[in-house]
């Protein structure tokens, strides 16, 4: 579903990867884990357009995004769901209203029908009684749930999470968990971006590490505590390798 | 040398991107206003919060400039007898350059600064990401309602100027020089053209370009948190008004050389 090959993108003089090479496969959910500073947002905002690599190929069902324009772009992003780290939600805009917009771009939907999708989604994620509350007066883990929520109103194939437990306390975290769990067992393919190990041991099928530049280790959790330079042991234990 | 040279290049270097990003995004602006949807909500959002909200402003700016003006030719061409021709001056005055440059000046401050710091704010938040992330293009929910607004708002903020401000010099006119109210209106009619409105009117194009334009690309263009939101918003006011300034000096030259030809 998702190739990314000699993935290379260096900022000003500063070469931050340096030949990232990963696949995630059709309905499985990959861990991207790595020290900070070490581009993994950039990689993940790379696999909707948001950045372009310097060189390298991301795939995505087939199709090669990093030659295509903004205008190809906004159709690949239907079908690639982006969940930010804050939420990303309009300020302006009431969670209702939030929810509503992707469905008001994409689809011809009548209020009525908006109206019932947006009611089913927040009750099912929990939301229910925020409709019509600014995002500046909910709380931060709220505010990242209704992020993840915007996301897959599309019903996406893909979806990008970049760090959605940080900062979140474990009732937060859990909640965010189950979440992509049912996303998951629906058949979504995802990639996690996050410093959170117990999330990714709860939520990913493999993890990829990135560091210095490249992936230096990848596979199940199993594999990797097998790894002989223990990267993924040493990466938790906080040691430096 | 280095104490020179080094501002001087980057202030180059600046210019030119900034020369070349304003194109880019002109380029993207017109493409994208040609083809697809149109937001015409959003267009009407925008015109309330750059027409209607900006209006007071306008309106006191304008009369206060308007009795000024009467008043500073009114005291000066009193001691050549010349008081006369205080409408004729003022009216010419305003409808060919106070009224349109004003209020464009006017509305670079309020909106251009307005605009730079609402969408400097939406980078910093990821909302222009996000706006992209979902399959929408910041350029048709951001920017084209803007520059939009700011087109059909700006020529009739500078006709309700022009009014406001011969109103104001008539008031002056009529309680400090002693002059007959119905003889400053005729003076007014009799010898303010339609060729001094449309000269005025037709800057009002431009500047409105000069204000939003700048504005959204300084808002777009900011990278690093809420300190560069506040220097995007002052280089989008200095740069618009700079812009205006310039701009009339030859626009005017231009309606001179139009006005001849016909």
């Amino acid at each position: 579903m998702i190739e990314v090959i000699g993935f290379k993108k260096s900022f000003g003089t500063k070469q931050v990867h340096k030949g990232v090479t990963f696949d995630v496969k059709k309905g499985e959910c990959l861990g991207l884990i790595g020290g900070s500073g070490t581009g993994k947002s950039v990689i993940l905002r790379s696999l909707i357009g948001l950045e372009k690599p310097d060189s390298g190929k991301i795939i995505i069902d087939g199709v090669d995004i990093t030659k295509m324009n903004e205008r190809e772009l906004l159709e690949i992003r239907k079908k690639v769901a982006y969940a930010f780290q804050n939420g990303a939600l309009f300020d302006s805009m009431t969670v209702f209203e939030n929810l509503a917009y992707p469905l008001r771009e994409h689809f011809h939907l009548s209020e009525k029908e908006i109206k019932d999708r947006v009611h089913d989604q927040l009750a099912d994620f929990g939301l229910e009684g925020n409709e019509f509350v600014y995002p500046g007066n909910l709380s931060g883990g709220m505010q990242k749930r209704v992020g993840l929520v915007r996301a897959m109103m599309m019903n996406p194939q893909v979806i990008l999470y970049d760090e959605p437990t940080a900062g979140l306390d474990p009732f937060n975290t859990k909640k965010i968990q189950d979440l992509i769990l049912r996303l998951k067992s629906r058949g979504v393919t995802s990639i996690l971006v996050t410093h959170d190990m117990p999330t990714a041991n709860a939520v990913c099928d493999k993890m990829a590490m990135l560091s210095q530049g490249r992936i230096e280790a990848q596979g199940n959790m199993a594999q990797l505590n097998q790894d002989e330079r223990g990267a993924i042991a040493k990466f938790i234990s906080g040691e430096e390798f | 040398m280095n104490y020179f040279a080094i501002p001087l290049l980057a202030f180059l270097i600046e210019t030119v991107t900034f020369i070349g990003g304003l194109g880019i995004l002109s380029h993207h602006v017109f493409r994208e206003t040609i083809s697809g949807k149109t937001y015409w909500k959003l267009i009407s959002e925008q015109i309330y919060q750059v027409g209607y909200r900006s209006l007071p402003l306008i309106l006191i700016t304008s009369g206060s400039i308007g009795m000024v003006m009467s008043l500073q030719f009114g005291l000066g061409l009193e001691k050549f007898g010349g008081k006369l021709y205080v409408p004729k001056l003022v009216a010419a005055t305003f409808l060919r350059e106070m009224g349109p440059m004003f209020t464009s000046l006017m509305l670079a401050a309020r909106v251009g600064a307005g605009i730079a710091s609402e969408i400097g704010s939406m980078v910093v938040t990821q909302q222009i990401d996000a706006i992209r992330a979902l399959g929408t293009s910041p350029i048709k929910k951001i920017v084209i309602p803007r520059v939009a607004a700011c087109l059909i708002v700006l020529p009739i903020l500078a006709t309700l100027s022009n009014i406001v401000g011969n109103f104001g010099g008539l008031i002056v006119g009529a309680t400090e020089l002693d002059l007959d109210p119905s003889f400053y209106y005729l003076k007014i009619m009799a010898t303010a053209s339609l060729e001094d409105y449309l000269s005025g009117f037709g800057k009002t194009f431009f500047f409105a370009n000069f204000i939003s334009l700048p504005a959204c690309y300084f808002g777009l263009n900011v990278k690093n948190g809420a300190k560069e939101v506040g220097i995007a918003t002052t280089k989008a006011v200095v740069v618009s008004s700079i812009m205006i300034l310039i701009g009339d000096f030859f626009l005017s030259k231009v309606f001179w050389m139009i006005a001849k030809w016909v």
